[in-house]
């Protein structure tokens, strides 16, 4: 699997991640390169196999419906890069 | 004093040959003087240590203090430390002073250690020599020219140098058992589940687990009784009994068997490295083990299956990081977009983007059969081979690492060559089994290590196989000149 530079962008947008211009080819080498290596998977006949997705084959846990949690807002919004009245600001979404 | 044992250091404390200020401002001189040449430490806390030393100094005179009671540790900087910098090795991170403690942390600041310190990393863990770390490279004390190894490079360097007695480190792929081989040192990584994830900052979180990192099997006992355990905040842990790890230390290994898996002893595998892991295979013959050829086919498919599995988490983790309520955001951004992209975008490293983007792709529309399912459906058959070896060995031995540690920069362009560093400590995290490893005799005078994997929930198995060749030889005790 080869990825081109408009491949590249188009990850980068999904992610919502800026990469520099003059990095995207380097990226598309690497990725494709990381690709190939994990195109050894195609070489396995898994029809029969059932996917993985806990090392315990663990059930998830459940617990009561109370609350455990304190309010910690004031600890939380000290580190913060931007806060206004309590609230956390971003650019003006609607305008 | 520096290279004492965390067993023989608590003895001298409780013994009140000297007191935990005293040890503790031994070793803050000792980060003062060698650490710039290293780089193993992100943040040193000295004000934390002291008071910390203070406290448990108090203790010991009072009687009631454990094993760990007053012993200097170093963090690695993924475990959220309450008040000071976690940094998780990421410029997006730089800022952030955690408002909460780690599990892990908690339980150690519990058992009384003093902590000096937040270890050096690779940036968010994704990394095999530390050289993606936002704050530089750590540098190997058996050679300033060379890698510790990665993800936990700083915590392996700072054990190996004697700037801590013992430190915390955490395993996706290896990042625990091949710094910990590349320095000489024995490290830890515990059956998934075994120790908390809570503070501890997600890379791929059906791999993660954090370990102990120490200079003997002993030591490392010590440290996983104080980690391990059942934690309610952890969705993942696991419900199992906490054995007494040190109980079993020095069992008898006679009639032990022993798999060694072909596929780990084949190309590839440096002619040095095989003749250190044979010189141990033959200690523990004399040990009366009993030693047979395994096989575990899929090995090879450990590696690939690997950089979809962890890549594809770490991206769905990671997108937590937006800029908005805290660590790094870029300067005047447009708009909310802008905002998302620059931050991230500015924050994140070259290795940390790769693997976001791996991952992204991977998980994307029309591709996730091909990629994600297809590798947890390998996963399967690697945990298969596993299983299968367990019905006829107790405990598999390996090399930890294809070879000694490499220079520095000489693999930082290749992602796929420094992937391939991992290939014997990948399958491990992949099954979710321990792993541990152990220095055996060095080659051109820089370490080697040992590996063993266990079944699941059997560390103490492990810690007792490493031990009995830590009392049958010296290879762990070896020190780098100058520390």
């Amino acid at each position: 699997m080869s990825l081109d530079r408009s491949d590249i962008e188009k990850i980068a947008h999904l992610a919502r991640m800026a990469v520099d211009e003059d990095r995207i080819e380097g990226y598309a080498t690497d990725l494709s390169n990381i690709l190939g290596l994990v195109a050894q998977m195609d070489d396995v006949e898994t029809d029969d196999v059932t996917p993985m997705a806990h090392p315990l084959h663990m059930a998830q846990r459940l617990r009561v419906d109370e609350v455990t949690e304190v309010d910690r807002r004031e600890a939380f919004q000290a580190i913060a890069p931007k806060v206004e009245s309590d609230l956390y600001l971003v650019p003006k979404v609607i305008e | 004093m520096h290279n004492k044992t965390i067993a023989e250091l608590g003895a001298g404390l409780r013994a009140g040959e000297f007191s935990s200020v005293e040890l503790t401002r031994h070793f803050l001189e000792r980060i003062d003087s060698l650490d710039e040449g290293l780089n193993c430490y992100i943040t040193v806390t000295p004000d934390v240590a002291l008071q910390a030393a203070e406290a448990a100094d108090q203790r010991i005179s009072a009687g009631y203090a454990g094993p760990l009671a007053g012993i200097p540790i170093a963090q690695k900087d993924i475990f959220c430390t309450q008040g000071v910098k976690t940094s998780c090795g990421s410029r997006m991170l730089d800022s952030f002073i955690s408002p909460y403690d780690a599990t892990v942390v908690e339980r150690l600041n519990a058992a009384g250690v003093v902590m000096l310190g937040k270890a050096n990393m690779d940036e968010f863990a994704m990394g095999s020599s530390n050289e993606t770390s936002f704050y530089g490279p750590v540098r190997n004390p058996w050679d300033r020219e060379r890698v510790p190894g990665g993800s936990s490079g700083g915590s392996a360097a700072l054990v190996a140098a004697r700037l801590a007695v013992a430190a915390t480190g955490t395993d996706t792929g290896g990042s625990i058992r091949q710094p910990a081989a590349l320095c000489g040192i024995t490290g830890l990584k515990p059956t998934y589940g075994r120790v908390s994830r809570y503070g501890m900052i997600a890379f791929a979180s059906s791999l993660d687990q954090g370990g102990p990192m120490t200079r003997s099997a002993e030591d490392a006992a010590l440290m996983l009784q104080a980690m391990a355990g059942f934690d309610a905040k952890d969705s993942t842990s696991a419900e199992e009994p906490l054995p007494d790890f040190s109980a079993g230390l020095n069992d008898s290994l006679q009639g032990l068997k022993i798999g060694l898996p072909k596929e780990y002893f084949g190309e590839g595998l440096d002619a040095g490295v095989a003749a250190s892991v044979e010189a141990a295979i033959e200690e523990y013959r004399k040990l009366g083990a009993q030693v047979v050829e395994i096989s575990l086919p899929n090995t090879h498919l450990a590696v690939p299956t690997y950089y979809v599995v962890a890549p594809a988490e770490c991206s769905s983790n990671l997108s937590r990081f937006d800029g908005v309520r805290y660590g790094y955001r870029c300067e005047d951004p447009r708009d909310l977009e802008d905002l998302y992209k620059r931050s991230r975008g500015e924050g994140f490293g070259e290795e940390v983007k790769r693997r976001i983007m791996i991952g992204t792709y991977a998980l994307s529309a029309g591709y996730y059969d091909a990629y994600y399912l297809k590798a947890q459906k390998i996963r399967h058959l690697i945990s298969d081979d596993f299983k299968a070896a367990f019905e006829q060995v107790d405990v598999i031995l390996g090399p930890s690492t294809p070879s000694t540690a490499f220079g520095l920069g000489e693999k930082a362009d290749d992602p796929v060559t420094m992937y391939l560093n991992d290939i014997y400590t990948i399958a491990a995290n992949l099954a979710g089994l321990p792993g541990m490893s152990v220095p055996v005799a060095p080659v051109e005078g820089m370490p080697v290590g040992l590996q063993l994997i266990g079944n699941y929930f059997a560390e103490a198995k492990l810690l007792n196989v490493a031990h009995k060749l830590q009392q049958a030889t010296d290879w762990h005790k070896l020190a780098p000149e100058g520390y």
